[in-house]
């Protein structure tokens, strides 16, 4: 854990509310300049995480390094920290264009005419109230904040709650584009994976408060396969692998098995009558949540 | 365009290898900056840096400093003789594997390609013109 790039760095982190255990040991780094998706479940304890990697809530136990220094109350690393939350509060008497007014004074690095570019593209109207604007364009909101503050660190928790289709694009392309050009450390947690997947570098997915993958995501494409067709083959082909997850009607089987497989293997498995079948990112965080839950179970 | 059968940095690299052999990317061409890969395909950009340096590590791409990427001379001779070798693995094999479930003999099927592949050609022949007359 000396990785000198590392911006966040955690080690056997906790958080306990009561007799629940929201974070549960962890430990893990996150590379500086790398898109890094944070998945998991509702109640995994993605915002819990989020909320101690940002000082907003103190630790049970564990300890938390970003960007050298614990973040509690600790304005050199805060100031260097953007934080779009899924349910942010503004004062009552704002509208949308004292937000944009204001963040100058928090982020040093904010881009005032980018802010104006994604203002006009996500077409917010700048002077209702906020409390009068719809769930997407609050939404918009933060996400024009989270890009065009440039923060180091910049932490998106659902970020788009009620936004459609295009303005998600735009978002998308946007941070791709300014990434690019701004290279920084953005982590991103969400449960539209599969419209995510192919923009993260690094994938952390967090089940009942333990990460259970840490990986590129690269290296997770094709890390899992479908194997497809009868009972009797697709269980010849299978056996000895890791089964992240089986289901079969009458004399078919479909199961998905963890681990690449081999030109050989594909042609055998052509050879048998295999289907082979790829498994998006999504899919394996499904599987993968779903098995732990059972092995979870199991062992308690 | 991208599919998760396997890494994307090994689709884009795929993807330059087949731009080269078809010729829209000419030898000594300049090849588009990984951002301009990372905008068009959407993904990370460090995804799309990985895969043109699988190619530039293949020696079939190499940088200009300050310039940007460009296609290496005797690049697409060697894409080429590359998929011919593969072409045995990842197309006859399938082929024969499927005649022999529907019982098509070896021989069979060579008449069936003679067959296919001068329909093909005859049919690619003629001219619009004449295949306008055709039609009419």
């Amino acid at each position: 854990m000396t990785d000198t790039s590392a911006v966040v760095s955690v080690t056997a982190l906790s958080k306990r509310f009561g007799s629940v255990t929201a974070v549960d040991s962890v430990d893990f780094e996150v590379r500086e300049n790398t898109i890094y998706g944070l998945l998991g479940r509702n109640g995994a304890g993605k915002t819990t995480l989020m909320q101690l990697l940002t000082g907003q809530d103190f630790a049970s136990s564990g300890s938390i390094n970003v960007f050298g220094a614990s973040p509690v109350e600790n304005p050199d690393v805060l100031s260097q920290i953007c934080f779009i939350k899924e349910s942010q509060k503004y004062p009552d008497e704002f509208r949308a264009k004292h937000v944009f007014k204001s963040a100058p004074w928090f982020f040093t690095n904010w881009d005032a005419a980018f802010a104006e570019e994604l203002i006009e593209e996500f077409n917010v109207p700048l002077n209702r109230p906020i409390k009068k604007l719809s769930r997407g364009q609050l939404s918009a909101v933060g996400v024009i904040v989270g890009l065009a503050s440039r923060a180091p660190l910049t932490f998106f928790d659902e970020p788009y709650l009620g936004l459609d289709a295009v303005a998600r694009q735009i978002f998308y392309d946007r941070l791709l584009a300014d990434y690019s050009e701004h290279p920084r450390t953005v982590i991103l947690s969400t449960h539209l994976i599969d419209e995510v997947s192919n923009l993260l570098e690094h994938v952390l997915v967090i089940d009942q408060g333990r990460i259970i993958i840490d990986e590129e995501a690269d290296a997770l494409r094709g890390s899992a396969t479908t194997v497809a067709g009868t009972r009797a083959a697709v269980e010849r082909f299978t056996a000895g692998r890791t089964l992240l997850h089986s289901e079969s009607i009458g004399g078919l089987a479909s199961v998905t098995i963890q681990g690449q497989l081999s030109a050989f293997e594909r042609a055998d498995a052509a050879d048998s009558g295999l289907e082979l079948l790829p498994v998006s990112l999504q899919q394996l965080i499904v599987r993968s949540t779903n098995t732990s839950t059972h092995d979870f179970q199991a062992s308690a | 365009m991208i599919t998760d059968e396997r890494p994307i940095f090994m689709q884009i690299a795929e993807r330059v290898e087949n731009d080269i052999i078809d010729g829209a990317l000419p030898e000594e061409g300049q090849v588009p900056s990984t951002n301009e890969f990372a905008a068009f395909y959407r993904i990370n950009p460090a995804t799309a840096l990985k895969g043109v340096n699988l190619l530039v590590d293949d020696g079939i791409l190499y940088k200009k400093r300050g310039i940007g990427m460009f296609v290496s001379s005797g690049a697409r001779e060697r894409l080429v003789s590359k998929r011919r070798d593969r072409f045995v693995h990842e197309y006859l094999h399938p082929l024969l594997a499927e005649a022999a479930k529907l019982g098509i003999s070896p021989t069979q099927l060579g008449e069936l390609l003679r067959d296919e592949a001068s329909a093909t050609a005859s049919a690619a022949t003629p001219t619009s013109a004449s295949r306008k007359e055709q039609l009419s």
